[in-house]
């Protein structure tokens, strides 16, 4: 039951208890004490929004920042990515493979803002390398939600 | 210029066609069409678009410029991939060269096998309520159609001694279709062992319509055609349209014995030639990528199902919770009033579209099918619609 609650809620968060309770078969207290148990046990970390940041005002940049980084001989890349993810302009970190080590999410918002924590934030920490910077452009798809959805296509109202 | 009309001879329809009666569901339909802002229930297809990949497919085939006829039995990959499938999943082994046949959705497949086996003057039984191809496909083949009444107290699963009862000299087939559209009703394995001994006995031919079989939510139990004695007298009929989501492709396929698969070629060859090409690319990669997403759809359904059965009993509708396909048949009987009625002033009065029961048979009479391949919105919208139409009486 719990995993099939946490695919609803990566779909839609917002699901009120009673729904997912009458989906699974469930009653509503059952689901309102696993997915306690979920925060608590801290498997559910958060709830967020996934925007269409294009239909709001404010102005807003965001860049994936590829972060080539020395290893230290004790914790190797654990440091200097714990490091990073305390910026709250911060949005995710990954170690991934192949030619840097970490690929890590900025937001801002603007150019210069984002500019000054890579050459004034990022590049200083110790162990950082070199970094590669990529202004994301537009946005297609976000936490598996498509942004520009295809349009409606309307079925028979009835059918046999 | 004459008037062509009267030029006319008055026979020129042919007798059988003339007392084959309009799909209930086409006269509904119109209805529907009528009022604005409809909220439906009365839908028979899945709601999701064919997953991506699937799609995907199909563009890729167009753009590498497979745009002819295939085989008239269709792609020999694609059938090798159908035995494929129907093997692991239901058991039967049947050879890709000669034992199977695709064709344009199951509805041709259903088309062929009665034209393929029927004489003049046949019978063959079906259970009713049911979907609404059966009885006027017997008859379009010259056969005459004998319904077995399925029943609210047995779940709508066909009782095998009702129908032991309607057989005669002249029966010469049995139609199934379990997960049943519009029931959602599934036979147990004791149920379609017992039908099997009958055909057997009697030596009468099965068609065993399987379109909803993997969308079967509880204790699914093997097909009909791995039963003792029953490969060489069961056509095994499926498609991917329900549980892949691809009914406008319109691809089917039918699996038997080689005398009665080539006699449905010769039909099929004469009139259809073969299904769609972009189609069977699609079916292709349904077989071997789609189950994944099917799961999904599936796991989606069954708690829709969860919920509209729940909503439909709090109502005051007594609704059995069905253990497959999409839909579930409430009985409204309690209500006072019929089928057609509830489903008509239900329209008008609260704009949901429900199909009346009789649309499947004489014997739907009292109850209402709802499809729950409608978002979960949708349902929730439609019964909380309905409840307010119950209170109002």
């Amino acid at each position: 039951m719990e995993k099939e609650i946490l695919r609803l809620l990566m779909d839609n968060a917002r699901m009120p208890a009673e729904e997912i309770a009458a989906r699974l078969g469930v009653s509503a207290a059952e689901v309102a004490a696993a997915i306690k148990k979920l925060e608590v046990t801290n498997v559910i970390k958060g709830y967020t929004a996934v925007v269409n940041e294009e239909s709001l005002d404010e102005n807003r940049v965001m860049a994936i920042i590829e972060v080539k980084v020395t290893p230290q001989r004790e914790g190797g890349f654990d440091y200097v990515a714990k490091r990073i993810s305390k910026f709250p302009e911060v949005s995710e970190v990954y170690l991934v493979s192949g030619g840097y080590d970490l690929r890590i999410e900025v937001n801002g918002h603007n150019l210069n803002e984002v500019a000054l924590f890579v050459s004034s934030k990022l590049s200083t920490i110790d162990g950082v390398i070199s970094t590669v910077t990529h202004f994301l452009l537009k946005k297609y798809k976000e936490a598996g939600k498509i942004i520009h959805d295809e349009e409606e296509y309307e079925r028979l109202k009835v059918s046999p | 210029m004459k008037d062509s009309k009267s030029v006319r001879s008055k026979n020129r329809v042919a007798e059988h066609i003339k007392t084959v009666p309009k799909s209930g569901i086409r006269d509904f339909f119109e209805l529907v069409n009528g009022v604005k802002g409809v909220v439906s229930l009365g839908i028979g297809e899945p709601d999701f678009v064919t997953p991506w990949r699937i799609r995907e497919a199909a563009i890729y085939s167009m753009e590498k410029g497979q745009t002819s006829y295939t085989s008239n039995l269709g792609l020999l990959s694609l059938r090798k991939n159908i035995c494929n499938y129907v093997a692991v999943n239901y058991g039967v082994n049947y050879r890709p060269e000669n034992e199977c046949i695709v064709t344009v959705g199951v509805s041709e497949a259903l088309d062929l096998i009665m034209r393929a086996v029927i004489n003049p003057g046949d019978e063959v039984i079906y259970h009713e309520p049911c979907y609404v191809s059966y009885k006027a496909e017997i008859t379009m083949a010259h056969g005459v159609p004998v319904a077995v009444e399925t029943h609210e107290e047995d779940g709508f699963a066909l009782d095998p001694d009702e129908l032991e009862k309607k057989i005669t000299p002249k029966t010469k087939m049995i139609v199934l279709n379990f997960p049943c559209n519009p029931t959602g009703a599934t036979l147990t394995l004791e149920q379609k062992q017992r039908i099997a001994e009958i055909a057997v006995k009697h030596d009468l031919l099965v068609i065993s319509d399987e379109i909803y079989s993997e969308l079967t939510y509880e204790n699914a139990t093997a097909s009909i055609a791995s039963l003792p004695g029953m490969r060489d007298r069961t056509i095994f009929l499926h498609g991917f349209s329900k549980a892949f989501a691809m009914t406008g492709f319109r691809i089917g396929y039918a699996c038997g014995p080689e005398d009665l698969i080539d006699a449905m070629m010769k039909i099929h060859q004469y009139s259809m030639l073969c299904a769609a090409i972009t189609a069977q690319r699609a079916a292709e990669e349904a077989l071997i990528s789609g189950t994944p997403d099917m799961e999904r759809m599936k796991e989606e359904y069954r708690q829709r199902r969860n919920v509209i059965v729940k909503r439909m009993n709090e109502i005051g509708l007594p609704c059995m919770m069905p253990k497959g396909a999409f839909y579930v048949f409430p009985r409204i009987r309690d209500t006072g009033m019929k089928s057609m009625e509830f489903a008509t002033r239900l329209l008008n009065e609260q704009k949901v579209a429900v199909v009346p029961g009789t649309a499947f048979g004489p014997c739907g009479e009292g109850y209402v099918r709802c499809s729950y391949a409608s978002s979960m919105d949708e349902i929730i919208e439609a019964t909380d619609k309905i409840e307010k139409f119950i209170k109002s009486l």
